[in-house]
């Protein structure tokens, strides 16, 4: 039935001279996010997005990819139709049939609004007609223009557009339009929610993966591609980095106190993951934690940690509680994958009584021990895009 | 190089095989229940994969039923045998069965007590324990031949005689997946009312099983569907892969001892050049007549099982873990069954054999786990 999605946009707006580029994006975004969908066409008009279709069976899994997109705030499937009168009535009758069908309601209003004034029969007698048409077909619902259950709406243009549901979506900000990140993506349940929270702003994420194989699985690096394709329906194309960090864990391991071991590799990361973020244009880096979670979590170590890069961190679950973020990889769909029993690089090598109150003299004292600079060159040389 | 021991789990089709498995999926392709000749043509390949499959356990072909896997042939055969009894009953099986059949009997509602035998280092059953656990009331007795991750050989006959002694009223169940063409079994000699057992682990295709049910014992069906198999799996014949099961037995029939004692040989070869290459490991297979002759499972003090694997990998050398510690919640059942020592749980990997390995392979190997297992140990133990 419906044949056609009126876009809104969101802050978009607010943007000023900056708009018309993020319009652009935004239309590059929903056209990458539908690129499985045959004869689609995306295209602007008077201010407004529109989604159209020659495959009205596809509409249900447009509608759903759509609600994801960030920069979007509301979504209306529509049936777009010649401004033929006898036609628009059927299409109208049709709709609300439709809606019937979904759910019983008694009480509804026909709102007409007259864009071309060439249009025949003025807005408020076309809404009439209609309604009485409807009342024909359906005779236990009744007209109440003041707080109708379903309202009808029937926008003349150059073409008819007529809807009546608005669906609430995604918000935020559209992709690019904030800058680049690099999400630091474990495999975990935190870091995909921290990824869609930053892309949210209009962020565009690219990720980096740390591993130790073949201390790990191969099947943990098919485990994160997929995490990234979630998000990618969410984020747009996500370049996925993917890094062997063994020697890094050698070194330590020879070197080293075990209880230092977390601190130091995370340390490590961070400053693998700084060279390729400012080697890439990427401003900032993303990490999943969350205050406390785990040793290396706490205030304390996070100081530690992230001492050793001068790159800002964003850290958006910072306050949140681990049944908050289990909740948000639900609804964005990372959970069940997240959850999947492959080692990920931490459980090999964590100690076994990890510090959570690590004193940075004595980590500086520990890293001295090591040629920092040839193992960052060393991980970064076993670099692979997934 | 490329050396593949991962035989148990499953194997590479023969080329014989497959060409079998092409014909028939191109020139024989009717569905054996249409009554023209094209479904009559492949009905008649059908029954002649039939009796290839009987013989390698001296059954009449009527006895066998193609099922889709061993895990079906497990299912169909348990729930066959068990289904519609109201009253309390229990079943005697071991703590070392393969899922397909440990799930099956741990699903049984209340009426159906389930008792298990010990096993002592090796995998060996407790015979005087079984007589024990016999009584008036045991319905099913279900014992795994070989086991898939130790292959210990249970010795049936006196499993089979001790329990048709205490009870002769107690069905015997089977599970032959891992000695099926790789050991003797003659129905004759040994009386189980059911035997599973599968393709894929002798070189024959994927998503074939078997059941031997012997003339005379009742199974109820527990798929309902066209009447094929005799009611006990219907839906349509996967052609193709039953021709290529009958392809791959009939190969198995006319290489039997030959293949076993080369797979033994090829075997205890592998035992002494690690043993005496590898220092804090364990065999836990046995050597003697009671180990199957293609699976050697072996433990290494200070390794990881699944890192093992992954630095074989790389080598190109494909091994399996025994124990399943990847997913740290779970421990290894078998592996606690036979009480092998917590030193060694965790680095345990399983060898099997098959018919394309050979004694050439053996050095690259044995020198692959070799520095594996160093290089790991130093790392882990830094």
């Amino acid at each position: 039935m419906y044949n056609i999605v009126a876009v809104s946009f969101g802050e978009i707006f607010l943007k000023g001279k900056n708009r018309g580029s993020f319009e652009h994006k935004l239309i590059e975004q929903v056209k990458f996010a539908l690129k499985e969908f045959k004869d689609i066409v995306v295209y602007k008009e008077l201010g407004k997005m529109f989604i159209e279709t020659s495959h009205e069976e596809d509409m249900d899994s447009i509608l759903e990819k759509t609600r994801k997109i960030f920069g979007i705030v509301a979504i209306s499937p529509s049936i777009k139709t010649e401004t033929d009168p006898e036609t628009m009535t059927l299409k109208a009758i049709e709709l609300f049939k439709y809606l019937k069908d979904k759910k019983n309601f008694k009480t509804f209003k026909i709102n007409t609004k007259r864009g071309d004034k060439k249009f025949p029969i003025g807005s408020m007698d076309f809404s009439a007609a209609v309604g009485g048409r409807i009342l024909e077909h359906f005779p236990d619902v009744t007209v109440d223009v003041h707080n109708p259950e379903v309202e009808i709406n029937i926008d003349i243009k150059k073409h008819c557009f007529i809807s009546s549901e608005k669906i609430k979506t995604a918000g935020g900000l559209p992709i690019g339009s904030s800058g680049r990140a690099l999400l630091l993506l474990s495999g975990g349940i935190d870091s995909p929610v921290a990824g869609h929270m930053i892309a949210k702003r209009g962020v565009e994420i690219n990720a980096l993966y740390f591993h130790t194989y073949p201390f790990t699985s191969e099947r943990a690096n098919e485990k994160v591609k997929h995490l990234k394709e979630i998000l990618e329906e969410y984020c747009g194309n996500i370049k996925l980095y993917s890094i062997n960090i063994l020697e890094v864990h050698k070194a330590i391991k020879e070197f080293c106190r075990e209880e230092e071991t977390t601190i130091l590799a995370r340390r490590f990361m961070m400053r693998i993951a700084e060279r390729i973020a400012s080697n890439n244009n990427m401003d900032m880096l993303i990490t999943g934690e969350s205050l406390g979670q785990v040793a290396s979590q706490t205030m304390k170590s996070m100081a530690v940690i992230e001492e050793a890069i001068q790159m800002p961190i964003l850290k958006p679950l910072i306050g949140m509680d681990k049944t908050e973020i289990m909740e948000r990889a639900r609804e964005i769909n990372t959970f069940e994958t997240s959850i999947l029993p492959y080692d990920d690089c931490c459980s090999v090598f964590a100690p076994k009584h990890p510090l959570i109150n690590p004193k940075l003299e004595s980590i500086k004292n520990s890293e001295s021990k090591l040629d920092i600079e040839q193992l960052i060159e060393m991980a970064i040389s076993t670099i692979e895009i997934l | 190089m490329e050396v593949y021991l991962d035989n148990s789990a499953t194997t590479r089709v023969r080329q014989e095989v497959m060409d079998e498995v092409t014909d028939v999926n191109l020139n024989c392709y009717g569905n054996p229940s249409s009554i023209h000749r094209m479904g009559l043509k492949t009905e008649k390949r059908i029954e002649d994969a039939r009796k290839h499959v009987a013989k390698i356990i001296n059954a009449k072909a009527d006895e066998i039923f193609f099922t889709g896997s061993g895990t079906e042939s497990n299912n169909i055969a348990l729930l066959g045998h068990i289904s519609g009894i109201e009253g309390k009953i229990n079943v005697v099986t071991t703590n070392i069965e393969h899922p397909s059949v440990y799930n099956v009997l741990k699903h049984f509602k209340d009426n159906v007590e389930i008792r298990y035998l010990d096993t002592d280092n090796l995998g060996r059953v407790n015979l005087e324990q079984l007589e024990n656990l016999i009584d008036e009331s045991t319905y099913l007795v279900s014992i795994m031949h070989v086991n898939n991750e130790l292959g210990i050989v249970q010795n049936l006959s006196e499993i089979c005689k001790i329990s048709k002694n205490k009870n002769k009223n107690t069905k015997i169940h089977v599970d032959a997946v891992q000695s099926y063409g790789k050991i003797k079994i003659d129905v004759n000699k040994i009386p189980a009312d059911t035997i599973s057992f599968s393709s894929h682990k002798i070189h024959g295709p994927k998503g074939v099983g078997g059941l031997f049910i012997r003339s005379g014992v009742k199974i109820s069906p527990i798929i309902f569907g066209g009447g094929q198999e005799k009611n006990i799996r219907p839906g349509t014949e996967n052609t193709p892969g039953i021709v290529g099961f009958g392809k791959a037995c009939q190969i198995v029939y006319e290489n039997f001892e030959e293949e076993t004692c080369r797979l033994r040989n090829l075997k205890n070869l592998y035992a002494k050049r690690l043993t005496e290459e590898i220092k804090d490991m364990k065999i836990n297979s046995s050597l003697s007549e009671d180990g199957a002759p293609h699976i050697l499972n072996v433990s290494f003090k200070h390794v990881r099982g699944e890192v093992l694997v992954h630095f074989l990998e790389m080598k190109g050398v494909y091994v399996s873990t025994g124990s399943a510690c990847s997913s740290r919640s779970k421990s290894n059942r078998i592996l606690e069954a036979i009480k092998l020592d917590p030193d060694y749980v965790d680095g345990t990997i399983r060898i099997s054999l098959g018919h394309f390995n050979n004694e050439d392979e053996v050095e690259y190997v044995v020198e692959s786990i070799k520095q594996s297992v160093e290089e790991i140990r130093k790392i882990m133990k830094l």
